[in-house]
């Protein structure tokens, strides 16, 4: 039934929309941590979508291949009196960029927002359906 | 008489199936909208109707094979016989991603209506059958 796989496209995206704006919100609340467990700055991520095929039916879905690391070298900010700057007296910020995350914050939220639709119009086709004949 | 109340219902039976699918199709093209080179993907309705209603018209729109090593090409044609076609791109995208999705919301909704239709049709074919039965 064709009607059902409708769920399963919608909600593999809506999870991986999720995923995203999980990345998004920890790369805005790491946006200043000059220094992690590995004693380096903070690297933004980004996720990789992929669409991945529904089985039995020509849909696909979405999927998460992983999640990457900006490669981009460290915000350079001259800051002598922070314990973790270097001997010239700068201190390696987090290679984050804030106005790239909030774009991708709204886009994460509306497209999760457009699946969420996408699923209540097949619900309601399918309740429509049981109807037939009444 | 049950064959004739199966072709009186065939018409509609066969519309509704097929919405069904183009729903699907165009959730998936909804819910890829950010996949990188990810192809919007749709089908010709009324070819597909019309390929689904004739007998044995079912996979007309697959290619003959001649040889025994001829391969079939799996997930190019719908079950209602009708080929799965590539949405024309109207503006371009880095990603290569073709969703637009103003055309996808806008077809989606005009399928979900079309598919509310055909099942208005059916209730009433149904209720008329009824009427007719018990007078």
């Amino acid at each position: 039934m064709s009607l059902f796989d409708v769920f399963n496209v919608a909600g593999s995206a809506m999870s991986a929309q999720a995923q995203r704006l999980n990345t998004t919100a920890s790369n805005l609340a790491n946006a200043d941590s000059t220094t992690s467990s590995t004693g380096q700055p903070y690297r933004a991520k980004q996720v990789v979508f992929s669409a991945v095929p529904v089985a039995g039916s020509q849909a696909s879905g979405v999927k998460v291949l992983g999640v990457v690391e900006d490669t981009s070298p460290p915000r350079m900010v001259y800051d002598p009196k922070n314990p973790v700057a270097d001997d010239k007296g700068y201190v390696a910020m987090p290679n984050v960029n804030v106005v790239e995350e909030m774009v991708n914050m709204i886009s994460a939220s509306r497209s999760y927002q457009t699946n969420v639709e996408t699923m209540n119009a097949a619900k309601t086709m399918l309740l429509k359906t049981l109807t037939i004949g009444q | 008489m049950i064959g004739k109340l199966d072709d009186y219902l065939r018409f509609q039976e066969t519309a509704l199936s097929l919405r069904a699918q183009r729903q699907q199709l165009l959730a998936s093209n909804i819910a890829n909208a950010d996949t990188p080179n990810y192809k919007a993907r749709d089908i010709n309705f009324s070819s597909a109707l019309q390929n689904a209603l004739t007998p044995a018209g079912q996979a007309s729109s697959e290619m003959a094979k001649t040889a025994a090593a001829h391969l079939s090409a799996p997930g190019t044609t719908s079950p209602g016989g009708a080929p799965l076609l590539y949405r024309s791109v109207q503006q371009g995208s880095v990603d290569g991603n073709t969703v637009d999705m103003d055309t996808e919301r806008n077809q989606f909704a005009d399928n979900a209506i079309r598919y509310e239709a055909s099942l208005t049709m059916i209730s009433g074919q149904i209720k008329s059958l009824l009427a007719a039965i018990q007078g």
